[in-house]
């Protein structure tokens, strides 16, 4: 990352107060409890699969300062293995579930093992080289099935009891996933491990002067990402039903990159608005074929000229406080 | 549960021929267009379909049974998840009625499951492969147009007669490339002809020299091109470059359809045999037809899948006419199968139990540069195959519905 881009992250002092932000969560979760009866859940739960997906891409590009480019590789990899084993093996939507999440955590290792050794454009390239390497190899492997993807996943009951066909139902239980992984990250970044993080992002001779070994906390931060990424791809799979190219190749790495920073790169709760916004763009501009690219293209422009900072880190600039 | 006890009730009226009462669900009867419009079938599909949809809605003045009739489009980019994504919010909040749709195969096939567990209608005319009315087939869907076993039934057998014995399939990367590289193999080796390998290119593919290179060190007498749209055209493309022909083999196109010809030219594509269910210049009504669609589309022909479209949706608007009801999908599907169609394209005909809509097809052959009289006028009939000698025999589909 250049200097000019963490000059915009906003820092955080460490003694600032953060009740507001616990308002803040309380109000969201408060209204997120209520959306399914006024917008279409289904909706919804794409939604909240991409805010985590981009809260945790934030976790390593917000606070780490790792630009990966090869995010989808967790995401659409973690979908294939959740959708092959609700559908082929016939596991329940948890079992199913966390499998997908455990072989995204150990892609994870592998690839932040290799990765973490370029800083930079070069990071960012050898992220995006193995995600595409993983592309080939999932187009031609049989099980995901090319083209067509993993098609007519079941989904099968929580725990063997929970019924999850009904779209209202599974959505409080992907929202409960959610909010489970949304604490996990907010619990990660307020932990000294955080602060090491950020003090890594802000001034990495520094940090191993001070004797951190950064490599370690580096990669942490990329499995810990990764296998959150995983979850989310996962829960997408159910949700859909369906696990397809499209998860798996480069143009969603870049839609992640697009959703964390005109949300507010850095903030707890940019990635959310984020993802909300540009998967809105796409569900309500679907009808305008091609154009949603284009469109997208602008509003992306629009941002780095006028909000560098994306929506929320605008706001929490204005008030003055971390958000 | 209320639907079960309305249901008596409702067959008892209808079965005293008490006058069918018009139940429109939401007082209006929205057709919905998912096709591609952007991508490498948009040409084949895409905006000449959304064309075709309106000049059948304006054939019954915009409305049935006093109801107005609304057209939506999207664009599936030729995602299944996309395609997921649009149905499931076109069937559960816009209150949709009825899915036309929905260009490949791979989307395709994720919608019409969709279709069944909604209950709704999904009429296909886009997509190729033989399994929707096959194993995947239910209740809610049509087929109208093609299909890959009876794209396979013509071409193969027509190009085996001809001395073509032994093949070889450049074949796409998805669910309909897979069907016809399967069905057309069937054909030849029924007919003696024999499968000597194939090679999978990924869907949308620009550079084809490899695989041209594999074809032709095959050894086979023809290669046959499992793919359509912008696959075909660049393959047609590369093996004329690389001098495919000129080495004595020859190219089977599998699905090739009239703009395909068009952006070809006749120089590369002259001789080729190919598979169509329509030509617009068929007979009169065929080109009274493409007149009207010509306004719409800036002077282009329609090919078999818009024709398609402009068939299917007016049987399926007569169909909801003779039931007075535009729900539940099931029992629209039942009225069509019921009802024989017959409209100005194909002319009369009637739907399977499978869903496959039966047809005459034709065997056409381009024309050479000095033949072709201008623009469009490119095939010349080679034969006309009978509905039951083109598509696959009805027990042979494995579909689950002709069991019960």
């Amino acid at each position: 990352m250049s200097t000019a881009a963490i000059e915009t992250l906003p820092r955080v002092e460490p003694q600032a107060s953060l009740r507001h932000q616990y308002v803040i969560f309380a109000i969201l979760v408060a209204l997120a409890m209520v959306m399914p009866f006024a917008i279409y859940p289904v909706f919804l739960m794409k939604g909240l699969c991409f805010a985590l997906f981009a809260c945790a891409y934030n976790l390593l590009l917000g606070y780490g300062g790792l630009l990966s480019f090869g995010h989808a590789l967790f995401f659409g990899s973690a979908a294939y293995v959740s959708a092959h084993a609700a559908r082929e093996w016939g596991l329940t939507a948890e079992l199913s579930i966390l499998l997908g999440t455990a072989y995204a955590a150990v892609l994870g290792l592998c690839v932040g093992w290799l990765a973490i050794r370029r800083h930079g454009i070069y990071f960012a390239m050898i992220t995006l080289a193995i995600a595409q390497m993983f592309y080939f190899f999932y187009v031609q492997a049989p099980f995901t099935h090319g083209e067509d993807g993993i098609q007519g996943v079941p989904r099968p009951p929580v725990f063997g009891i929970i019924p999850t066909v009904d779209d209202h139902v599974f959505y409080y239980i992907v929202l409960a996933i959610f909010l489970a992984s949304f604490l996990l990250i907010y619990r990660a970044i307020h932990s000294p491990f955080g602060q090491v993080l950020k003090t890594i992002r802000e001034n990495e001779p520094r940090a191993i002067s001070l004797g951190y070994r950064v490599e370690h906390y580096k990669l942490l931060a990329f499995v810990l990402s990764a296998t959150l990424a995983g979850v989310a791809g996962a829960t997408k799979a159910l949700v859909f039903q369906i696990a397809s190219l499209t998860d798996v190749f480069w143009a969603m790495s870049g839609e992640v990159v697009l959703m964390t920073l005109i949300g507010g790169l850095g903030t707890i709760f940019g990635p959310i608005v984020g993802a909300f916004f540009v998967v809105g763009l796409q569900n309500y501009l679907a009808d305008y074929g091609s154009l949603v690219t284009i469109i997208q293209g602008v509003i992306f422009v629009f941002c780095v000229l006028v909000f560098r900072r994306g929506f929320v880190g605008e706001i929490a600039k204005r008030i003055g406080k971390p958000l | 549960m209320e639907m079960k006890l309305l249901a008596g009730p409702v067959v008892a009226l209808a079965l005293i021929g008490a006058p069918a009462y018009a139940e429109i669900t939401g007082d209006v009867v929205r057709i919905g267009v998912l096709t591609d419009m952007s991508s490498l079938y948009a040409d084949n599909t895409g905006p000449g379909n959304v064309a075709a949809t309106e000049l059948a809605i304006e054939d019954f003045g915009g409305e049935v049974l006093g109801k107005r009739i609304e057209l939506l489009t999207a664009d599936t980019q030729n995602k299944p998840d996309i395609g997921l994504s649009v149905g499931g919010r076109w069937f559960d909040v816009e209150g949709v009625d009825v899915i036309a749709g929905a260009s490949a195969s791979s989307v395709t096939l994720a919608v019409q499951q969709l279709a069944g567990e909604k209950n709704k209608v999904f009429l296909i005319s886009d997509a190729a492969s033989s399994d929707i009315t096959g194993k995947a087939c239910n209740a809610n869907t049509v087929h109208w147009t093609y299909d890959t076993a009876s794209l396979a039934n013509v071409t193969g057998s027509a190009v085996v007669e001809a001395g073509g014995d032994s093949w070889f399939f450049l074949t796409a990367d998805y669910a309909f490339g897979y069907a016809l590289e399967r069905d057309v193999t069937a054909v030849v080796e029924a007919a003696g002809g024999e499968v000597l390998g194939s090679v999978r290119h990924p869907l949308n593919s620009s550079d084809f020299s490899s695989f041209v290179l594999q074809a032709q060190s095959s050894g086979a007498k023809i290669v046959g091109l499992a793919n359509a749209g912008g696959d075909t055209v660049n393959a047609i493309k590369a093996a004329s470059e690389f001098g495919l022909v000129q080495g004595g083999q020859k190219l089977a196109g599998l699905l090739v359809f009239v703009m395909d010809i068009h952006s070809l030219g006749l120089d590369v594509s002259q001789g080729l045999q190919l598979t169509e269910a329509f030509y617009w210049d068929q007979d009169d009504k065929s080109r009274a037809f493409t007149e009207r669609y010509k306004k719409k589309m800036d002077g282009r022909v329609p090919n078999s899948i818009q024709a398609g479209y402009y068939a299917m949706i007016t049987h399926y608007l007569k169909a909801v006419e003779a039931l007075g009801s535009d729900g539940p999908g099931d029992a629209v599907v039942a009225k069509m199968k019921e009802l024989e169609t017959d409209d100005p394209l194909f002319g009369k005909g009637h739907i399977r139990v499978d869903g496959r809509h039966m047809h005459d097809m034709y065997l056409f052959e381009v024309k050479a540069p000095s033949e072709s009289q201008g623009p469009y006028d490119y095939y010349k009939l080679i034969a006309t195959v009978p509905p039951e000698k083109a598509f696959r025999p009805l027990e042979e589909g494995e579909c689950p519905l002709v069991k019960n």
